[in-house]
């Protein structure tokens, strides 16, 4: 019904975004009373979405003609503005923009250079960029999830773990049962995503694979490479900050310091 | 002396920089036991704290067998001056397995024979392969009582151990830690609201009012007004 209206691909594009921003701000304002803070979240993230996804097309586009190394610049930029927002959703523990920084530094930068280098990964401005942005977001959002619900397992069961402690435990016995809860939670969506793809997910890679000429068993299974290859990231960044959350939460005296606010 | 606490003191870190205890001092011989009392907030808890370090003291010193803890490592500390809490705080899993917790912490088995021996001594013999949170409130603490004294503590440290249960499972618990303590010759630093108990079971008596030392003593001195 849009291209009746609209002949431009701009404002094609324009007009679609429109529709979905409403459309999940419809949602939202249904669940308002469940999740009232979301609410007002939702219109700013969004605004902020849609111009930070415009910049960076516009970013590539530009880029397409340049060297390739520019694109490490792009991904590090990704990696520092990733642990930005996990610091927003984590900002409860001390010293949180460090931490997300040094684990998506790790994980996600080990995992995509091993993939670089084992050539999986091409290393092309329109492969990289794209891929590494993916791989990067995905690790961003398991990374807040698990350091959102560590908090939370940590300021309701504070009794537990200061009881494991006064019996003799070391800080990583006393967290372990709260970092095990943590990362399975984290880690759910991840694999149910591998696990419905196909069935219930045709992921938006493969489709664009497929419409640029690649053959669609090729295309299928590189959706699984690029998959797992979120997975590895987000398992090794959330591995990375299980170790690095351990002096944020007790003191040099194995001291719990987190307290219910 | 067992346990001998000087000057003892914590202040918070600012902005707060609030005075939660000051200048402390008491001393156990072998086998005593310490009643301290006081009302809320008056630093009971906190002494416990830090006698274990699970708060670090920001002045005066404690010494167990004569020996300065901050020479211990904090794992080595706590082994050695075992706490039980207001509330159980047990662990999922078994009661054997809540019971060999503090031992498995330095690669150490509780036998079975061990294990069931302890139980008896609580009167929950049998309870060994039970899930620990399905017990009552009463059961519970002493499955906490017992986990404690898994790792052969030196010091005991009670904090208001009896206060979160009803009045029947209180004087069962009350009853199994004054028998524990006379017949293992415990040393005891127990926090309590209540008077009597303090004139039951202490030798000594310590009486806090906002984080100040109000009396210390023999019990029979303290108490005797």
């Amino acid at each position: 019904m849009l291209n009746y209206f609209f002949h431009s691909q701009l404002a094609l594009g324009l007009a679609e975004s429109a529709v979905a921003a409403l459309l999940a701000l419809t949602a939202m304002l249904v669940a308002r009373k469940r999740a009232p803070g979301l609410l007002r979240e939702l219109p700013l993230a969004e605004l902020r979405g849609i111009l930070q996804i415009v910049a960076v097309g516009a970013v590539l586009a530009f880029m397409l003609h340049g060297p390739q190394w520019t694109s490490l610049i792009v991904l590090t930029a990704m990696m520092l503005a990733a642990a930005g927002i996990v610091r927003k959703r984590a900002r409860r523990i001390p010293r949180a923009f460090a931490l997300a920084l040094a684990s998506i530094c790790a994980g996600a930068g080990i995992v995509l250079a091993i993939m670089i280098v084992s050539g999986v990964i091409p290393l092309k401005i329109t492969m990289l960029v794209p891929v590494g942005s993916m791989v990067i977001a995905n690790t961003m959002n398991t990374l807040s999830l698990f350091l959102d619900r560590l908090h939370g397992e940590v300021t309701s069961h504070v009794g537990e773990i200061e009881s494991a402690l006064a019996l003799g435990a070391s800080t990583e016995a006393a967290l372990l049962p709260y970092i095990q809860a943590s990362l399975r939670a984290s880690l759910i969506p991840s694999i149910d995503n591998i696990r419905s793809l196909g069935i219930v997910w045709i992921p938006g890679i493969m489709a664009g694979m497929v419409l640029s000429g690649a053959s669609p068993l090729f295309a299928a299974l590189y959706q699984f490479v690029v998959l797992t290859t979120i997975f590895s990231a987000a398992v090794l960044t959330c591995f990375v900050s299980s170790h690095l959350v351990m002096r944020r939460l007790f003191s040099r005296y194995d001291q719990l310091l987190l307290r219910p606010a | 002396m067992m346990l001998t606490c000087s000057q003892l003191g914590r202040t918070l870190p600012p902005p707060d920089s609030r005075s939660l205890l000051e200048n402390v001092s008491f001393a156990l011989e072998q086998g005593e036991v310490l009643g301290v009392i006081g009302p809320s907030g008056s630093g009971k808890s906190t002494l416990l704290r830090l006698l274990n370090r699970l708060d670090e003291p920001t002045s005066g010193t404690v010494q167990l067998q004569g020996v300065d803890t901050h020479t211990f490592s904090p794992r080595e500390l706590r082994r050695r001056i075992g706490m039980v809490m207001q509330r159980a705080y047990l662990f999922p899993g078994t009661v054997a397995e809540n019971i060999a917790f503090g031992p498995k912490q330095w690669g150490q088995n509780i036998s079975n024979d061990e294990l069931e021996s302890l139980l008896t001594q609580v009167g929950l013999a049998g309870y060994a392969s039970r899930n620990a949170l399905t017990l009552s409130g009463g059961e519970a603490q002493r499955v906490a009582i017992t986990r404690a004294l898994a790792n052969n503590p030196d010091v005991l440290l009670l904090d208001e151990p009896t206060s979160a249960l009803d009045e029947t499972s209180r004087q069962g618990v009350e009853a199994l830690l004054e028998s524990l303590i006379r017949r293992r010759h415990l040393t005891c630093v127990w926090v309590t609201h209540s008077i009597e108990q303090a004139r039951a079971m202490a030798d000594k008596i310590l009486v806090l009012a906002s984080g100040r030392v109000a009396a210390y003593g023999p019990a029979k001195e303290i108490l005797r007004a």
